[in-house]
């Protein structure tokens, strides 16, 4: 996928849902190729390192969205990085949606004209790219998080990601690691509702509780409704497609004054449809995709509370060992030692948990703060060219 | 039968293809100073719609049985029409000479509630000596306004009564402003009868609007939802376009039904209208002028002019249906996407309150509102698509319909008079048989016939000539209007988008700084 310099732009400026990352020059990592095949997509994994851990300076491997996958949940099934936020896996390509419309646009070309199926074929063609496009950027963000973390980037196995030539077999887990990774959900549900009982005895971690937990619906049904909104606005969009085409047609068999004046709406609305096209995906991409990933990374950082809470469930158990055993004079030491490791597990997790969470605020309030005023810039900016092209339009129908 | 006309003094006129009427034409002039004059006696009266009646033992029964059925057809709005009732007169108007006034349309469709206004030229008859009377050019204009519908009676007896005003200088009516109540059956029946006498002789009548078993229902069964208030106003909206359209037509206007319609407090009542509306009347004429077709007139086209229009028509009315498609798509898509970025902006309102960072809960809650407000604008823009294009593509091709339906009397007054022909030849054959029979009575008898047939020979001749004139006259006036009406809503249309474009504009730029202020 060879870019010019104007799409490089367009793709920084799409890069970063989250704020600027793979700016630290001792490991930069970007996707600068991906293939499409039926459903299967393969990214092309490129790094450039300063770092000795590794083996060259530069270097890229194949990998597939489900190595993605067995990379994030390795780093979350990592005892020691339970104090962390891990970054959201990225979610399956999905062409679902432009695929149908293909389908639908096939059945429907005997009842258009040749260029209005032209145009609406190149549409699609377009959808479909955006979306591969998205698929890559968030694809590209996941590794790009985990390389600017202080803590993740040094992981063996990212590392292995990374720099692995050959295909990673180990991205179909095996039918003992799905079952545990299964049962492991199982047991965190369980938790959930053990966990929700216990009673905090830190404010701050009270706070983020209840305020992750509200956030985590709000911003999830706003996603919902922010992907519907985006869609309506793509479907007016191609309607003005349907719609110059018919001018055209009508245009063409006029021959009164009426002409000249459908001959330019049909022109019009192309160019107002591209325009409205754009409002569509900038919105798609500014609002909707910003929601759907902290979204995902709220879901992030309840996991990470829910493992300390964990932690803390644990560390109370272990007192209430330990004072047994001091009843009983039976074990003691070890219930000692065990209450030691408990409370030490719980204090890093909490302070580790703090900083990230503490972190995460700052990274949420930045990106939503650089997003909403690009998609207002970009809306502003549409809305300026749609009255442009249409004060001409009507002043050219009005003169004649 | 053909009154005095004289070449009218032609002004700028616009070009047309019509120049070859001789009896001058209908003319839009761009300034009012200029004097013009466009005699359009119609002369119902002595067309053939009496001799259909008359005609009752013609050679071809299918024929006539089939005029009766249409003939029934536009009766049943009335209890009978009968074809010598005196408002079929000569519609000759001895009023002094008005100026012409440009039509300007001129208010910016508000979709909601305000009724579109036209001024409409008023048409008329004068002679040269008027015309050299008239200096003044006194701007002369006609404004219909269909409004405040009101729910008269209970259950379902109930019916809407509209307010129809009327503010006129033209002198033909008795003030210059004035009010009446109709129900939408007047207005079926208004239609009913003016289709009875002007569509045979080939003038386009404007059709009447669509009746609607279920939007009625909902009305009479009281239920105010929006989707009612939406029928009413559609309904409303339509009925005003109708009157406008029929007024606009010089022959039409001065028709004693539309007049007594504008102007008389009680009407009586329209009966028979339930089971046929406007929409059911076309039908009917395109299933009449359907099987018109399957008796594969034949007719020796002595003027290309005919077939040309003809199949332009027919694409036209394609293309216009398309678009009309189209269009209704937008309005959907437009809608769905008002109602999902209501939807939006509710759930932004409920994550800025969840937020606990105060700029950027602040900034949503902005973000919120800004979708609100867009929410509506785009609900605006949806019914601006609708009640400018969608309805208007849906008129012209109901208009188109009736256009074809005059084509189609075209063809059938052609066919009564090569009938006639047939019939004179049989006559005149029949005769020089009895020439040789010795029978004194039968032969003259015979003779009788012959002349009988030889005036209706040549009535059909001029009927047909006068069918063609009147429909080329007509064709004309139609195109002029067709072409006005838009170019008038095309520039509205764009206008309503550079509107909502320019709202856009200004709250985004208000929401900038608010995102901007997150700190």
């Amino acid at each position: 996928m060879a870019s010019t310099p104007e799409e490089n732009d367009r793709n920084s400026k799409l890069r970063s849902v989250s704020v600027d990352l793979n700016n630290d020059a001792s490991l930069m990592i970007d996707i600068p190729d991906a293939l499409c095949e039926r459903d299967k997509v393969k990214f092309t994994v490129h790094t450039k390192t300063t770092l000795d851990a590794f083996q060259k300076p530069e270097f890229s491997v194949p990998r597939q969205h489900e190595d993605f996958i067995w990379l994030h949940d390795t780093l979350d099934e990592t005892e020691e990085y339970a104090g962390l936020i891990i970054p959201p896996s990225p979610p399956k390509p999905d062409f679902e949606s432009p695929r149908e419309k293909m389908h639908k646009l096939g059945e429907g070309e005997a009842t258009m004209t040749k260029e209005e199926y032209t145009k609406m074929k190149q549409e699609l063609e377009a959808e479909y790219l955006a979306v591969f496009k998205k698929t890559v950027q968030v694809h590209e963000v996941f590794l790009q998080r985990l390389s600017s973390h202080p803590v993740l980037s040094k992981d063996r196995n990212f590392q292995i990601f990374l720099e692995y030539e050959q295909d990673l077999s180990v991205r179909r887990k095996n039918a003992k690691e799905m079952f545990g990774g299964f049962f492991k959900n199982m047991v965190k549900t369980a938790d959930e509702v053990i966990i929700s009982g216990i009673k905090e005895v830190d404010d701050f971690f009270d706070q983020e509780k209840t305020f992750l937990l509200d956030y985590y619906n709000k911003i999830r049904d706003a996603t919902t409704k922010a992907e519907k909104m985006t869609r309506a606005h793509k479907n007016v969009a191609d309607d003005y497609i349907h719609f110059s085409a018919t001018l055209d047609s009508l245009s063409a068999d006029e021959s009164t004054a009426l002409k000249m004046y459908l001959l330019k709406l049909a022109e019009l609305f192309e160019k107002l449809r591209k325009v409205e096209g754009r409002v569509a995906s900038d919105e798609d991409l500014k609002l909707t995709e910003l929601l759907r990933y902290y979204m995902r990374d709220i879901q992030a950082a309840k996991d990470l509370l829910y493992r300390r809470a964990r932690a803390l469930a644990d560390y109370e158990s272990s007192n209430k060992a330990l004072d047994k055993a001091r009843l009983k004079s039976k074990e003691v030491q070890q219930a000692e030692e065990h209450q030691q490791l408990c409370c030490q597990k719980f204090e890093k997790l909490s302070e580790s948990g703090k900083r990230e969470l503490i972190s995460f605020k700052g990274r949420r309030v930045v990106a939503f703060r650089k997003n909403l005023i690009e998609m207002a810039e970009l809306e502003i900016k549409h809305a300026k060219s749609s009255v442009s092209l249409l004060q001409s339009c009507i002043d050219m129908l009005k003169t004649n | 039968m053909a009154t005095e006309r004289e070449p009218p003094p032609l002004g700028d006129a616009e070009q047309t293809d019509f120049r070859e009427l001789e009896d001058g034409e209908d003319l839009f002039i761009s300034t009012a100073s200029t004097l013009e004059s466009s005699p359009t006696s119609p002369e119902p009266a002595s067309l053939p719609a009496e001799d259909i009646c008359a005609n009752s033992n013609g050679p071809q029964p299918a024929e006539i049985s089939l005029d009766d059925d249409l003939e029934d057809l536009f009766a049943e709005a009335t209890e009978e029409v009968s074809l010598d009732s005196p408002e079929r007169e000569p519609i000759l108007s001895d009023e002094p000479s008005p100026a012409i006034t440009p039509v300007t349309p001129t208010a910016l469709v508000t979709p909601r509630v305000e009724p579109k206004t036209i001024f409409v030229p008023a048409m008329f008859e004068r002679s040269k000596e008027e015309l050299e009377e008239e200096a003044n050019g006194d701007s002369f204009d006609m404004e219909i306004v269909v409004s405040d519908p009101e729910k008269v009676g209970d259950g379902m007896n109930a019916y809407m009564a509209y307010k129809v005003t009327t503010k006129t200088s033209l002198t033909i009516f008795n003030e210059n402003e004035f009010s009446v109540k109709r129900r939408f059956s007047d207005f079926l029946g208004l239609h009913s009868k003016l289709a009875t006498k002007y569509m045979h002789i080939g003038y386009i009548v404007p059709p009447a609007p669509e009746k609607s078993i279920v939007g009625m229902t909902k009305v009479k069964v009281g239920k105010e939802d929006s989707s009612s208030t939406e029928f009413v106003e559609k309904r409303r909206a339509a009925l005003e376009r109708y009157l406008e359209r029929t007024v606009k037509h010089p022959t039409l206007l001065h028709n004693p039904d539309v007049m007594q319609f504008l102007e008389s407090s009680e009407l009586p009542r329209a009966v028979s209208t339930q089971a046929l509306s406007g929409a059911g009347i076309l039908r009917m004429v395109n299933k009449a002028a359907e099987a018109v077709n399957k008796m594969t007139i034949k007719m020796n086209e002595s003027d290309a002019w005919f077939e040309e229009k003809q199949q332009q028509f027919e694409n036209l009315d394609q293309q216009l249906r398309k678009l009309h498609t189209s269009v209704e798509s937008l309005v959907c898509h437009r809608k769905e996407l008002s109602v999902n970025t209501a939807a939006f902006a509710k759930s932004a309102a409920m994550l800025g309150n969840s937020e606990d960072h105060t700029a950027l809960s602040r900034a949503l809650s902005q973000l919120a509102e800004v979708e609100e407000k867009i929410d509506q604008l785009h609900q605006e823009q949806a019914y601006a698509d609708f009640y400018l294009f969608a309805e208007l593509l849906s008129d012209y091709v109901r208009l188109l319909t009736a256009v074809k339906g005059v084509f189609d009397q075209r063809m059938k007054t052609w066919q009564k008079w090569q009938d006639a022909q047939a019939m004179l030849q049989k006559k005149r054959e029949a005769e020089s048989k009895l020439q040789f029979a010795n029978k004194p009575d039968k032969l003259q008898q015979a003779k009788d016939e012959i002349r009988e047939w030889e005036g209706k020979v040549q009535q059909g001749e001029r009927d047909f000539e006068q069918i063609s004139k009147t429909i080329r006259k007509e064709v004309g006036r139609f195109e002029k209007e067709r072409v006005r009406d838009f170019k008038a809503v095309i520039i509205k249309y764009l206008e309503s988008l550079v509107q909502t474009q320019q709202q856009l504009i200004k709250y985004w730029e208000a929401f900038l700084p608010e995102a901007k202020a997150i700190a």
